[in-house]
């Protein structure tokens, strides 16, 4: 049987012969936001998993903190930072395969990173020498997606074409509560599951996007909910448990690689940081708001569960904080270089066998770099 | 030399068997779109394919057209090579995002790490009585695109090849059927039937001395029919046939223009922001001291597509193109 034939007949009927495909009861998400963090559940969860997701969200909040440093120094264009939110970002990294797929959002680049991409390589597209710096293959992450919603489609038919293959791949989509508004959200969600591609889709649900509260984004009774409407499960997780969001995810994903089909998990949390450092957050919430999600902060969440289980102790801390640290030593120097430009490669990848019209601007560019190395020759000769 | 066999066939049978021999050769191949699989296209272009090759390689996909491309986008960075139907031109404008966002700049947003071979089929062009949204010219939105490759086939010789070339190359290609065109008969060498000129170069029908008409896709019919109805007035018009708007063959054009010193642009696209009015730069750019006259223009009015009991009006058509030809300033010779 084919991908396509597995999909079963769905045709019209006349009433009162007419019923409805499924029962939607079984895809609505819980009540409340899945917890596992201070309740029953963590003592279920393995002891190795929490200490390796603990160490990584110890760096991700390192990295996040030095790449905006790295934004006050001139060294980066931009950074969106992902403070608050690094439960998701890590856990989905973690949740994934070897041979999985992530498809990140601008937002993402703790995931990417946590993922195994070169922290350097990671932020080319926010210092600006280039816009993707790592090879997407290596460690199987798509580009960075900006234009918001539109990497979700590419899951899908990623995760489609692998499964046509024959592979067991998954891919992992991430976008955040804005982006649900975006038609491609739809799109992406409604070929996922009519196709019942192995795709699990992540909503951060951070509260905001840029300014813009959820409230004024939707009227659907959670983001989780939408999943309903295209015939998949919503799954509803609290974004700073790591515990919960890597259970909810690794359930997800291996539903999908079974041939289930794509899930829908909203993770709540919350954007502590500005949009970017360009953002000023002030303008839209008040730091009440702030205060109160900085108790339930990711982090603190984890590190009390694990000190409190006796999982990890000062030393370990410490070692995860020394850990943190390398990592930022290094971004900072290598980011403290400057990135070597090629004016001339501008022309080099626009297309497999570059154009006549293309060949005549690069030689007009190359002409105009000799002639202001010339200049600047002239000027340093004059100094002189 | 052997006579090989020469039988007629239309463009739109011509594009069918180039795109089940390409995916006869290639299990990348996969044609996705709207009712492309158990109706056949609306054109009947992918007649076939879902039986032969199963709905998992021609693929009936929602009616979504960002989603179709966006997808289409995710199947070929796991190596398989789309083939993806616009069902009509203005229903492409949907997946206009994905297509200047994504797909025309993957390769070089990763540095040649991430090539899309995705071809967009678009059925585009009037003259076939459609109603509103269903006979736009919309190459100039695509030409503005870097990154794409823009291809036109106006025979069904270059329906065949022009397509095999597109599935094969390693770049995003738009592909723009005349869909008016898709009915016309040629003969047609069935035994040779890659045998055209490679993507990127344009290629001359008639050979003329007076002037050159520079033309592509459903307008190319009009300029050979208007240059044979010149020839009563004793113009021996030159007819370029451009096929690949992206990349441009400035040589193949600039050749002929040099020869005769004048030249007409025709197209249905409109006139303003057009693609005659670069065409007309770069002629003059690269030809201005070989020519008669200004290079002129015949294009669709600057209006928003009209209803097909008026297309008449607005498609360029014979008189027209001669009322150009005859204001290339011919009194200055004298």
């Amino acid at each position: 049987m084919t991908v396509m034939e597995q999909r079963g007949a769905y045709r019209p009927s006349p009433p009162p012969a007419w019923q409805p495909r499924m029962d939607p009861a079984p895809l609505l998400p819980d009540a409340e936001p899945y917890r596992v963090l201070g309740t029953e559940a963590a003592a279920k969860a393995d002891p190795d998993l929490l200490r390796r997701l603990y160490a990584q969200l110890v760096r991700g909040r390192r990295y996040n903190t030095q790449a905006t440093a790295l934004t006050k120094q001139g060294r980066l264009a931009v950074y969106p930072s992902s403070t608050g939110q690094e439960a998701c970002e890590v856990a989905a990294a973690l949740a994934l395969e070897d041979r999985d797929w992530l498809f990140p959002s601008y937002r993402d680049t703790l995931a990417v990173v946590a993922r195994g991409v070169d922290p350097v390589e990671a932020l080319t597209l926010l210092r600006g020498d280039w816009h993707t710096g790592y090879d997407p293959h290596t460690h199987r992450v798509a580009p960075l997606s900006t234009p918001l919603a539109t990497q979700l489609p590419h899951a899908v038919g990623l995760a489609h074409a692998a499964r046509l293959k024959g592979d067991d791949v998954v891919a992992l989509a991430l976008v955040g509560d804005g982006g649900t508004s975006e038609g491609d959200f739809h799109e992406a969600l409604n070929f996922a599951a009519v196709w019942q591609a192995p795709v699990v889709f992540l909503v951060q649900n951070n509260g905001f996007a840029i300014s813009v509260p959820l409230a004024k984004q939707t009227a659907a009774p959670s983001l989780a909910h939408k999943a309903v409407g295209y015939g998949m499960p919503g799954r509803l997780v609290d974004g700073n448990d790591a515990a919960a969001v890597h259970e909810v995810l690794s359930d997800a994903v291996r539903h999908a690689r079974a041939g289930g089909g794509p899930t829908l998990v909203e993770a709540v949390t919350y954007r502590i940081d500005a949009h970017t450092n360009a953002d000023d957050a002030t303008r839209y919430r008040g730091d009440a708001e702030i205060e109160t999600w900085r108790a339930h902060d990711p982090l603190q969440l984890l590190e009390g569960e694990l000190t409190a289980r006796g999982l990890l102790d000062e030393a370990g801390i410490e070692a995860a904080r020394q850990d943190a640290e390398e990592m930022a030593a290094d971004l900072r120097s290598r980011m403290n270089r400057d990135p070597e430009l090629d004016p001339m490669s501008l022309f080099d990848h626009v297309y497999a066998e570059t154009t006549a019209q293309l060949r005549e601007q690069r030689a007009l560019l190359r002409a105009e770099l000799e002639a202001e190395q010339e200049q600047h020759g002239e000027r340093e000769g004059g100094a002189r | 030399m052997t006579t090989v066999a020469v039988k007629p066939a239309t463009m739109a049978q011509a594009l069918t068997r180039a795109l089940r021999d390409a995916m006869a050769a290639d299990p990348a191949v996969h044609v996705m779109g709207e009712d492309v699989g158990t109706l056949g296209g609306v054109f009947r272009v992918t007649d076939g394919l879902a039986k032969e090759f199963g709905e998992d390689r021609c693929t009936d996909t929602p009616l979504a057209e960002a989603g179709i491309l966006g997808t289409a986008v995710g199947m070929a960075m796991y190596g398989l090579r789309p083939v993806v139907e616009m069902q009509f031109d203005a229903f492409a404008y949907p997946a206009f995002e994905q297509l200047i966002s994504h797909v025309s700049r993957m390769r070089n947003r990763t540095r040649g790490r991430m090539p899309l071979p995705i071809t967009v089929r678009v059925p585009y062009g009037g003259g076939i009585g459609g109603v509103e949204h269903h006979s736009d010219s919309s190459e100039a939105y695509y030409m503005a695109t870097p990154g794409l490759h823009v291809l036109t086939p106006a025979t069904v010789a270059d329906a065949y090849g022009l397509l095999r070339e597109a599935i094969a190359s390693d770049d995003p290609v738009v592909f723009l059927e005349p869909k008016r065109l898709y009915w016309s008969k040629d003969t047609w060498d069935a035994e040779h039937p890659t045998d055209v000129e490679p993507i990127g170069r344009a290629v001359v029908r008639r050979s003329g001395r007076s002037a050159t008409l520079i033309t592509y896709g459903p307008s190319l019919p009009v300029c050979l029919e208007a240059a044979e109805a010149a020839q009563a007035e004793g113009w021996d018009l030159e007819v370029v046939d451009l096929r690949s708007l992206v990349p441009f063959d400035d040589e193949t054009v600039c050749a002929a223009v040099r020869r005769t010193g004048r030249a007409v642009v025709v197209h249905e696209s409109t006139g303003f922001g057009g693609p005659g009015g670069e065409i007309a730069a770069r002629i003059t750019e690269r030809c201005f001291h070989h020519l008669e006259a200004p290079v002129l223009r015949v294009a669709g009015f600057d209006i928003p597509y009209p209803p097909p009991m008026l297309e008449r009006h607005h498609l360029p058509g014979v008189d027209r193109i001669l009322d150009a030809v005859a204001r290339l300033q011919w009194e200055a010779e004298g």
